[in-house]
């Protein structure tokens, strides 16, 4: 009975406080959405990579040969000898935005629980198999065909996004490799004995497709990244919901004190705040779950594309409801408001039942632990740099990151309340004295959202310091690496070579671009084969290498690697690699090689042709005057009726490059963007609830000669100043993030290093907004008090009050 | 004259209509002259003082300092008004948490242009308040404030003192002792004081006394 006469009398409290109600629930509900707005992307694009690895292998092992492809007889051979294994060819078709991974499979050997076996044998094996065949899609992705010149595509919900399936024979036409197959899948049941493979198809190997592993590991760094972000929007929304609680609780003091004075227990009062906590946590849980899947179905086609851009992993931009995203949603916002709430409620169990109501505590109080949080934030401030020397690791790194971030914003108001001190002690009127001595008095009403306001803008600092710098890099480094004019895919080996004599005959410089999958010290990577031309000894961006690289490789004494690849071997010039065929060879120089996960290496075309024979040499880049380009790719259509789409001009594969680029970082802008907006809404908030404490401090000064249109003015001006204040601290903070996320994260996550560079610029604007941003929040709190009635100033001092 | 009060008449919104709180007050007090204003509880004292500082409008009536209706001034004006000339004094203290005593006390000459910090510093030593000069108000006792309250209202040497039931807060040894200092203080700087108070003891130390009833004088 008393649990709910007492829930009653706290829960009126709200009734005449709506705004207060608000505020903590949309505090709350932000929180929430963003964190699960961004597990709804994560979870989305798991799922993708889970259902796209058991298309067609399942879990099972690979034959495969490095750097080729298999001929079919061998497979024949395989199969007579007992060799139970099913072929697969695997392929690009379609161009541009409709590209979509072709599989082709022998519906009469295909392991049964595969997907693609399931469809091959769902619709009747005859359609599937005979011509004009049939393919397999999920609906978007046979939306995305439509138009292709193909046979007819059937849409499936149940298969992954961005492939198609088809029989083997209609795949090898579609992708033109009749007579060859990719891999063969080695079944589980096999004959007691085999001959060895090495006797019946000498060149494959055996492997395992870790599909699954490699999307992860591939991605981990994206969804990594998406996560920190997830949390620091989270952390900041705490910020919002842990001032509407402490406000509250503070508010009611002195409710508190007479419900204990009248009989209710202090377990009675904290379970009926702790009730209202969870009511709260519910409302505003469901309402962030809402949220969060709007901000996620509005982000994820731009992590599809990005994760189909950087990765080519197949994600498609629709957003599936999974109940486990919804509970994790709700537990998340009442984890928070255990978080935000555990200090106020731990202080209501331990008060006293006669202990004073003061409510401008909260506002006042914050001066004592001015000292404890300056210990807290050099403690923390000590730990990132210790991880900076010590720690190694992604988790390390975020953990560093981590530790930073909440030292600055530890160590915020304790800076502020001295440089408010040092700005009343230099104050020449007696207002200006009272204007900086209030407004550290307001400090720590404030300091939450300030703080909230700080971690946001140095994201927004050093997120965009990394952009901008990778931007500038990229830029740069696509000059160096697309050097060539026209780049060409021809069809056929024979049709290569044929135009190779085309146009040397024209006296136009022809560079290969061969290149073979292959796996390097056990992971996936590529050989590229390279002409010794003045393209590639005055362009290729090396970051380091021996005297005379570009004369060893073309030697064939040596090879060129990508950053990421001597980074995770610890290989430096002078190293040496071993190629899955031949010899090992000598590091002459590293590259850097943005964008690519995976590992690389650059021999001559020479070497690459002498040790993997079977590669395919088909692509090529054409040395021409830039405006001759677009002619001499219609010349070569005309001439070997080599489709358009085909060929490529430098600056179209540019623009294509930075376009993926752009999309890339789409996510992390609006991220950044809704962080931001969150920390307005503190300040908002924070000012709106400071503003209902502030007149018992206003009245005085008006009633002694300042006008309440001077003192709103001057409440605005708080408002501005701060915000100013904040910006440039979160300069330093923001630039030695860039940093972090530049030399740690990137090389833990990529394996490139990025130069840094400064955009004061950038910096200007981004302190403007914030400026922007308080002003906004702080003039309507300055409009109310403008306006306000001197009867509700001079109530101040009634006796009668 | 400095003050003059003609026909005030001021009333509060009420649940059956306007509640009249005062009904034609007029009263003068010439310069240098200190005088008490008793009644009960909702007499309508404090809102008297109000309206004479120029915090609340009257709905009818004028106030006139030295002649000129502070109704003519405007939100502006007043604020002027109460900045140099008035000084005012509330049984809450109303400091300025925010600063110290010193500053407090110095604060409303400061923003008059009359500061003299011999003349403030005369004033912490006089009203006891030399130690504590670097000491915020919530380090104070009451008797304390109220005597920064005081020093406050008197730095700045206006014309005109206005104090509400300056010891309603205080223990009647302390209230006296504050009294006694604030009503040397005025005359040495020959400040008009009106000072509401219930206390009919406390009235008897100032030059005339008015009662106010029902929202009437007599």
């Amino acid at each position: 009975m008393s649990y709910s006469i007492t829930l009653g009398a706290l829960l009126s409290h709200w009734r005449v406080r709506p705004f207060q109600a608000l505020t903590l629930v949309l505090g709350l509900a932000l929180a929430t959405a963003l964190w699960s707005g961004v597990q709804a992307l994560n979870a989305e694009a798991r799922a993708s990579y889970a259902q796209a690895t058991s298309v067609v292998t399942g879990t099972r092992p690979v034959l495969v040969r490095e750097g080729g492809v298999i001929d079919e007889r061998e497979y024949v051979s395989l199969r007579r000898a007992g060799w139970q294994v099913s072929p697969v060819v695997e392929g690009w078709i379609g161009s541009g935005r409709s590209r979509v991974k072709l599989f082709g499979i022998d519906a009469l050997t295909a392991p049964r629980d595969t997907q693609a076996a399931t469809f091959a044998f769902s619709d009747g094996m005859a359609g599937t198999m005979l011509s004009p065949g049939r393919l397999f899609a999920s609906p978007v992705t046979a939306a995305r065909l439509a138009g292709e010149e193909l046979p007819p595509v059937h849409a499936s919900d149940a298969l992954a996004p961005g492939i198609a399936i088809a029989d083997i024979g209609i795949a090898q036409r579609l992708l033109g490799m009749e007579g060859q197959l990719s891999h063969l899948v080695i079944l589980e049941t096999q004959p007691m004995v085999r001959p060895p493979l090495a006797d019946l198809a000498p060149g494959l190997t055996q492997r395992k497709i870790d599909g699954a592993e490699d999307l992860a590991r591939l991605t981990d760094s994206f969804h990594l990244n998406l996560t920190a972000f997830g949390f620091l929007s989270f952390a900041v929304g705490l910020f919002i919901v842990n001032g509407a609680i402490g406000l509250a609780f503070e508010q009611r003091r002195p409710l508190f004190r007479t419900l204990r004075a009248l009989g209710v227990p202090g377990r009675t009062l904290t379970i009926a705040l702790a009730s209202e906590l969870l009511a709260f946590a519910l409302l505003a849980g469901c309402l962030g779950i809402v949220l969060g899947y709007l901000i996620a179905a509005a982000l994820l086609p731009d992590v599809a594309a990005t994760l189909r851009g950087l990765y080519g992993v197949p994600v498609e931009g629709t957003l599936t409801i999974r109940p486990a995203w919804w509970a994790a949603g709700l537990l998340i916002a009442m984890l928070g408001t255990a978080l935000a709430g555990a200090a106020a409620l731990w202080k209501t169990a331990r008060l006293p039942v006669l202990a004073p109501a003061r409510p401008r505590a909260w506002a006042m109080a914050g001066h004592t632990a001015e000292r404890a949080q300056a210990i807290a934030a050099l403690g923390l401030a000590a730990l990132a740099g210790a991880l900076v020397l010590l720690g190694s690791g992604l988790v390390a790194a975020f953990a560093m990151l981590g530790a930073l971030l909440i030292a600055a914003a530890l160590a915020l108001p304790p800076l502020l309340s001295r440089a408010l001190q040092l700005f009343a002690r230099g104050a020449k009127t007696a207002e200006s004295e009272w204007f900086w001595a209030d407004t550290r008095q307001q400090l720590p009403g404030l300091s939450l959202a300030l703080m909230a306001l700080l971690l946001a803008l140095a994201a927004n600092i050093g997120v965009g310091t990394m952009v901008s710098s990778f931007r500038l890099t990229f830029a740069g480094w696509l000059d160096q690496r697309l050097a060539s004019e026209l780049y060409i895919s021809t069809r056929t080996d024979a049709e290569g070579a044929a135009l190779t004599a085309w146009l040397e005959a024209r006296g136009l410089t022809v560079l290969p671009i061969w290149n073979v999958d292959a796996s390097i010290d056990g992971a996936p990577g590529t050989i590229y084969g390279v002409a010794d031309h003045a393209t590639y000894r005055d362009n290729w961006p090396l970051i380091d290498a021996s005297p005379d690289v570009w004369d060893k490789v073309a030697a064939g004494e040596a090879a060129l690697i990508n950053e990421q690849y001597a980074r995770r071997g610890a290989l430096r010039p002078g190293s040496t690699v071993t190629l899955p065929v031949g010899d090992p060879l000598e590091v002459a120089g590293i590259y850097s090689d943005y964008g690519n996960p995976e590992a690389q290496i650059l021999v001559s075309v020479a070497t690459l042709t002498e040790r993997f024979p079977g590669v395919e040499r088909q692509r090529f880049g054409v040395r021409v005057a830039q405006e001759d380009a677009n002619a001499l790719a219609k010349e070569i259509t005309d001439a070997f009726g080599i489709p358009p789409e085909n060929m490529t001009d430098q600056a179209s594969l540019k623009r294509f490059s930075i376009e993926v680029f752009e999309r890339t970082f789409t996510v992390t802008g609006a991220l950044n963007i809704l962080t931001l907006g969150v920390a307005g809404i503190a300040i908002l908030t924070s000012l709106l609830t400071l503003a209902t404490m502030r007149l018992p401090q206003l009245a005085p000064v008006w009633a002694v000669g300042l006008t309440r249109a001077r003192l709103a003015r001057l409440e605005l001006l708080r408002a501005l100043v701060l915000a100013a204040f904040t910006a440039i601290a979160a300069l330093p903070v923001g630039l030695t993030l860039a940093w972090i996320l530049l030399a740690v994260i990137n090389v833990e996550a990529f394996g490139w290093r990025l130069p840094m560079h400064l955009f004061p610029g950038d910096w200007i604007k981004l302190g403007l907004l914030a400026i922007l941003a308080a002003g906004l929040a702080g003039l309507w709190p300055a409009i109310k008090l403008a306006r306000l009635a001197p009867a509700d100033l001079v109530r101040v001092f009634s006796n009668e009050r | 004259m400095l003050l003059d009060v003609r026909s005030l008449k001021k009333s509060f919104p009420g649940d059956d209509g306007p509640v009249p709180v005062l009904d034609s007050v007029s009263l003068t007090i010439d310069s240098g002259e200190s005088v008490a204003l008793t009644g009960e509880s909702g007499s309508g004292k404090s809102t008297l003082l109000h309206v004479v500082a120029g915090l609340e409008p009257a709905d009818e009536g004028a106030v006139l300092i030295d002649g000129t209706d502070i109704a003519a001034m405007g939100d502006v004006g007043r604020a002027r008004l109460r900045r140099t000339r008035l000084g005012i004094v509330f049984q809450q203290f109303n400091l300025i948490p925010s600063l110290d005593v010193r500053a407090n006390v110095a604060f409303q000459a400061r923003l008059a242009g009359r500061y003299e910090q011999s003349r403030v510093e005369t004033l912490l030593y006089d009203l006891g308040l030399g130690d504590h000069a670097s000491k915020y108000p919530e380090q104070l006792s009451g008797g304390q404030q109220q005597r920064v309250a005081i020093g406050r209202a008197l730095a700045g040497a206006p014309d005109l003192l206005l104090a509400d039931e300056p010891t309603g807060n205080l223990d009647e040894t302390t209230g006296d002792a504050v009294i006694g200092l604030m009503l040397d203080l005025a005359k040495d700087a020959g400040t008009s004081l009106l000072m509401v108070t219930h206390s009919e003891r406390l009235a008897g130390h100032l030059d005339r006394r008015l009662h106010l009833s029902l929202g009437r004088l007599h």
